[in-house]
């Protein structure tokens, strides 16, 4: 659990070093993008959740986090939200869509695409849900 | 008051904020951001009936005010073409913004930051390309591949951005420059499995493509749309899309290649 979650930390600084995200925010996409993925296995292993329910809910902490983030250091959410979603970003049904799809098996490849597909609007519903929660909410803890 | 003598002429602060918006829209902040940034601008500096229209790819001004002493109307049309992400600037108009709400700086002030800002260097090539190679290898390990999956990964990544930053300013359109990319890693882990380098010819293709995904467009899409902005949401969400898919056909096309080359079952 601990090194999977370390290598997703590590993978979303990755990428916010090609989003040019200022030095200082590092350490934050990482502990967003590895607190996303520790989740998104957290779910799927003992809540026993399907993988897009368990993208929802991590992208749902994913968002949560950067906006908390996004408040305390007076900065825009895009920082942290970008990169941290990344790990849950369904890269690998889009992957094997494609391989299916040349290798001539369409069933699978429909399957494998209508995942993605779902996967993305878990994604989708997750930040829009969170976008909803006032930020009046995410004040309020700043002063604590 | 202070504020109104501080300048007699709109036109430049409607400049300045246009310019303030170009920089933000440019580098992936949401529609609803850039907006918000520019009234603010307007709104410190005194500008009267200042009017914004912010699309994706473009920022639309007019106002009423003095310029050169009397008064009249401005109106502005600038285009943006959509170019890749650099969140620190993004981070650095922002902080500006509350700065000149607090009054820390006048327009000629601002306008200054603004072109620093604009000139804000982008992090170096060996560093972004390092930083694809590792994220390939972290993402390749995640999603299931073992260590010389990711060892592999990382090579692909790594190649992956020197062909993606050598052809950024050549005028290879965006379409082309993703199915490029998707088929070199595709070939370039092919290669690797048949020498016999990494297990699983799946896992290290999956990890060496995220450097492709559209990230930026992809989340600003949602919160375009999420915040009423339809038509910026919906450009950026199909711009996000079609990366995908192209990223996808990369891939395809360069196993259709090689199993018309080599014959046999795939992997």
């Amino acid at each position: 659990m601990i090194i999977p979650v370390f290598v997703a930390a590590l993978g979303t600084v990755a990428f916010s070093v090609l989003f040019g995200v200022p030095r200082q925010y590092y350490v934050y996409c990482g502990f967003v993008g590895g607190a996303g993925w520790w989740l998104y296995l957290m779910v799927t292993e003992y809540a026993g959740c399907a993988a897009e329910e368990a993208v929802f809910f991590a992208a749902c902490l994913v968002v949560l986090l950067s906006r908390f983030l996004a408040v305390w250091e007076r900065c825009p959410v895009t920082v942290f939200l970008t990169a941290g979603i990344f790990p849950l970003v369904p890269g690998a049904r889009i992957y094997w869509t494609a391989y299916y799809l040349v290798t001539d098996r369409p069933a699978d490849a429909a399957v494998n695409g209508f995942a993605a597909v779902k996967a993305a609007f878990a994604i989708v519903l997750g930040i829009v849900l969170v976008f909803e929660v006032p930020n009046r909410f995410f004040k309020i803890n700043k002063q604590k | 008051m202070e504020k109104e003598t501080l300048h007699q002429n709109d036109q430049e602060l409607l400049e300045v904020a246009v310019m303030a918006g170009h920089i933000l829209l440019e580098n992936g902040a949401e529609i609803a951001r850039v907006e918000e940034t520019m009234e603010r601008i307007c709104r410190y500096f005194g500008a009267q009936s200042e009017n914004f229209f912010v699309l994706s790819n473009g920022i639309f001004v007019t106002g009423n005010g003095n310029f050169e002493g009397q008064r009249g109307q401005y109106a502005k049309v600038q285009h943006i073409p959509v170019k890749g992400a650099q969140l620190d600037k993004v981070v650095a108009v922002n902080q500006l913004s509350r700065e000149v709400e607090e009054g820390c700086y006048s327009l000629e002030e601002t306008k200054e930051k603004l072109e620093q800002i604009k000139r804000m260097p982008e992090k170096s090539f060996p560093v972004q390309i390092l930083a694809s190679g590792i994220g390939s290898a972290c993402f390749c390990y995640l999603l299931g591949g073992s260590l010389t999956d990711s060892a592999v990964a990382f090579a692909a990544g790594f190649l992956l951005y020197v062909f993606v930053l050598s052809v950024k300013k050549s005028d290879m359109t965006k379409i082309t420059k993703n199915i490029c990319g998707g088929a070199l890693v595709t070939l370039f882990c092919i290669l690797c499995h048949r020498l016999g380098l990494g297990e699983s010819l799946s896992n290290m293709i999956i990890g060496s493509i995220i450097p492709l995904v559209p990230g930026v467009a992809f989340t600003n899409g949602i919160r375009d749309i999420a915040d009423g902005d339809y038509i910026s949401g919906a450009v950026r969400i199909l711009d996000a899309i079609l990366v995908f898919l192209c990223v996808a056909i990369g891939v395809g096309v360069m196993f259709l290649i090689y199993h018309r080359v080599f014959g046999g079952v795939l992997l």
